[in-house]
């Protein structure tokens, strides 16, 4: 072997390398900005007054416990949202559709995650929050209920994009083998091809979850921004304020280095650790070790 | 080679974009300045047409205008990366103390004057209320339009974010009734829109909606369902509009401010000095705020 392919080896290696390395040493530099700007806020503002339940930061009320709230029900909404609509037209693409439509439709499904989110909050105020006022007869269309449908719509290419990949790598001879056990479509597609294609899916509600958490526009447009205590099970039809429209809504107008600031930065703080729980949560599934009987199957 | 029509494509679009507007003059002995003005959403629309109008006249100036809030343009002349801040409430202690620890010494201008008009959907039948009665249905006390003489319907009250100056000279005003040692707060449940088009759709469509805004925003489709407001139970009605603010009869009405950095000088003067000249504030009446006599 000659020198030359040698040096080639080691440069790209060394690039491939630096890049790989720099993604987790940028996601450490955030995660310590985030800390830096943040942690100032728990010794500012007292641990006690940062979960009450009121927030009105110019008049230096800093109770982050609406925002949580409000976060979690336009979250929980959207995955009830994107979970049977997600995992339904994924199984729909994958095992019942004929390939032709799935030719047209997977891309058509990827297009409505293409919409800018800003567009559908638009859509959102002048559309949907009418129709959900005269539907369901509320005070106000803007609530976390509008804030979760155009979140669901949000998630749902993400989760069909992947959990149809998933299902798709699932192997033939598990639904071949379950066929000729007698089993119906039906059967095998829930007993037999989901189960195996168990960790895709998850993997993709995962980030459907991870999307919907971050997601700022819509939910400043539809849900009202108003700081409640989201907890009764009717919560979801009254109006929220999220945690990521906070910052976008305040951010703005604060004074480098006030508490206000500092406690925007710790939101921000709470918001990357859940992202940062999620995507692990996601991670260890997928990177879990098959078990032997999957092994010796395929 | 294939390189060169794409090379001869790259500077040709290069070189048109160096192009620069037409008309635009060599700026040989005119010194050309660039002004940066932020904040107030309420101003916003106003400092626009302004800036245009003096651009025109004077083409070695540019002007940016952005919005953000006043609590933003007062932020950002603090930070020191703003010219002049537009603000349609008064800056605070708390960013007085904060501008001078930052070496920067806040200079107010009043450039015009405003009226808060609270707006009710044309639907609604109650078309006059008390300070009292606003300031209740915002804080909370009142939940149903019947405690104020109109339907069977339940409140929705919409606001503007706090980063706006509106909303806290609502709070100061209207809520707390002028008085700096009440401390009510809006109810929790109002609600915090990103823009006044947000506050005045809402209004338009849902017959239950209560809102705020400057009386340049509401457009001509509303104008008949702003509601007529007395100091108390006893006084006249007023509904506002440049003479009734002029005359100081109207209750809600502000005055709107431009901060600049110390006394202003050079560029800076000449503009805030036009502000102030009958030609501009003609433009100030023609978008619907009152002109500063």
């Amino acid at each position: 072997m000659d020198k030359s392919p040698n040096w080639r080896e080691t440069f790209v290696t060394a690039i491939v390398k630096t890049c790989g390395y720099s993604a987790v040493v940028f996601v450490i530099l955030i995660f310590f900005f985030l800390l830096r700007q943040g942690l100032p806020a728990l010794l500012e503002v007292k641990l006690g007054d940062l979960f009450t339940t009121r927030w009105y930061p110019i008049e230096n009320h800093f109770g982050i416990l609406p925002l949580l709230t409000g976060s979690l029900v336009v979250t929980v909404g959207a995955m009830l949202i994107a979970i049977p609509f997600g995992i339904g037209t994924a199984v729909f693409l994958a095992e019942i559709a004929p390939r032709w439509m799935r030719e047209i439709l997977k891309p058509l499904v990827e297009l409505l995650g293409g919409i800018p989110s800003v567009v559908l909050g638009f859509l959102g105020i002048l559309l949907l929050s009418p129709f959900l006022r005269v539907f369901l007869n509320l005070p106000t269309g803007l609530t976390a209920l509008a804030g979760a449908l155009l979140l669901g719509a949000i998630a749902i290419p993400t989760t069909v994009s992947i959990a149809e990949d998933a299902l798709d790598s699932v192997p033939q001879g598990y639904r071949e083998g379950a066929l000729a056990l007698g089993a119906t479509k039906w059967q095998t597609i829930w007993r037999v091809t989901l189960p195996a294609a168990r960790s895709g899916v998850l993997t993709a509600l995962m980030l459907g979850v991870g999307r919907t958490i971050g997601e700022t526009m819509a939910v400043m447009m539809v849900t009202g921004n108003a700081p409640v205590m989201a907890i009764k099970l009717t919560s979801i039809l009254s109006p929220v304020r999220t945690m990521t429209a906070t910052i976008a809504a305040e951010m703005g107008e604060v004074a480098n280095g006030s508490s206000h600031y500092h406690v925007l930065f710790l939101i921000g703080l709470i918001l990357f650790l859940i992202s940062l729980a999620v995507n692990i949560t996601a991670s260890s599934v997928i990177f879990k070790s098959r078990k032997r009987a999957e092994r010796v199957l395929s | 080679m294939k390189a060169v029509p794409l090379i001869l494509l790259v500077s040709l679009l290069i070189c048109s974009a160096c192009g620069g507007s037409p008309g635009q003059t060599t700026p040989s002995a005119r010194t050309s300045a660039y002004i940066q003005n932020k904040g107030s959403d309420t101003i916003v629309n106003l400092a626009l047409a302004w800036a245009e109008r003096y651009q025109t006249e004077h083409p070695d100036i540019s002007i940016s205008v952005t919005g953000g809030g006043s609590g933003t343009g007062i932020a950002a002349l603090i930070n020191g990366t703003v010219d002049i801040a537009n603000a349609s409430r008064a800056i605070t202690a708390d960013e007085i103390k904060q501008a001078k620890a930052n070496g920067v010494n806040p200079v107010q201008v009043v450039i015009s004057r405003d009226a808060i008009a609270v707006v009710v959907n044309p639907q609604n039948p109650v078309r006059r209320l008390t300070l009292q009665q606003i300031s209740d249905i915002y804080s909370g006390k009142i939940n149903n339009w019947t405690g104020v003489g109109g339907d069977d319907r339940p409140i929705v009250r919409l606001s503007r974010e706090t980063n706006s100056g509106t909303h806290v000279y609502f709070l100061q005003t209207v809520i707390r009734l002028g008085d700096p040692k009440n401390t009510t707060l809006f109810s929790t449940d109002t609600l915090l829109l990103p823009s006044s088009e947000g506050i005045i759709n809402e209004v338009r469509q849902n017959p239950n909606a209560i809102g705020y805004d400057g009386l340049g925003y509401i457009p001509p489709d509303l104008m008949n369902s702003v509601i007529a407001v007395a100091v108390d139970a006893g006084g006249a009605y007023v509904i506002p509009s440049i003479t009734t603010v002029n005359n100081n009869s109207y209750p809600v009405s502000r005055d709107l401010y431009m901060y600049t950095n110390g006394q202003p000088t050079g560029a800076i003067k000449d503009y805030i000095n036009w502000i102030l000249s009958p030609e501009a504030q003609k433009i100030v009446a023609d978008l619907g705020f009152v002109p500063i006599k």
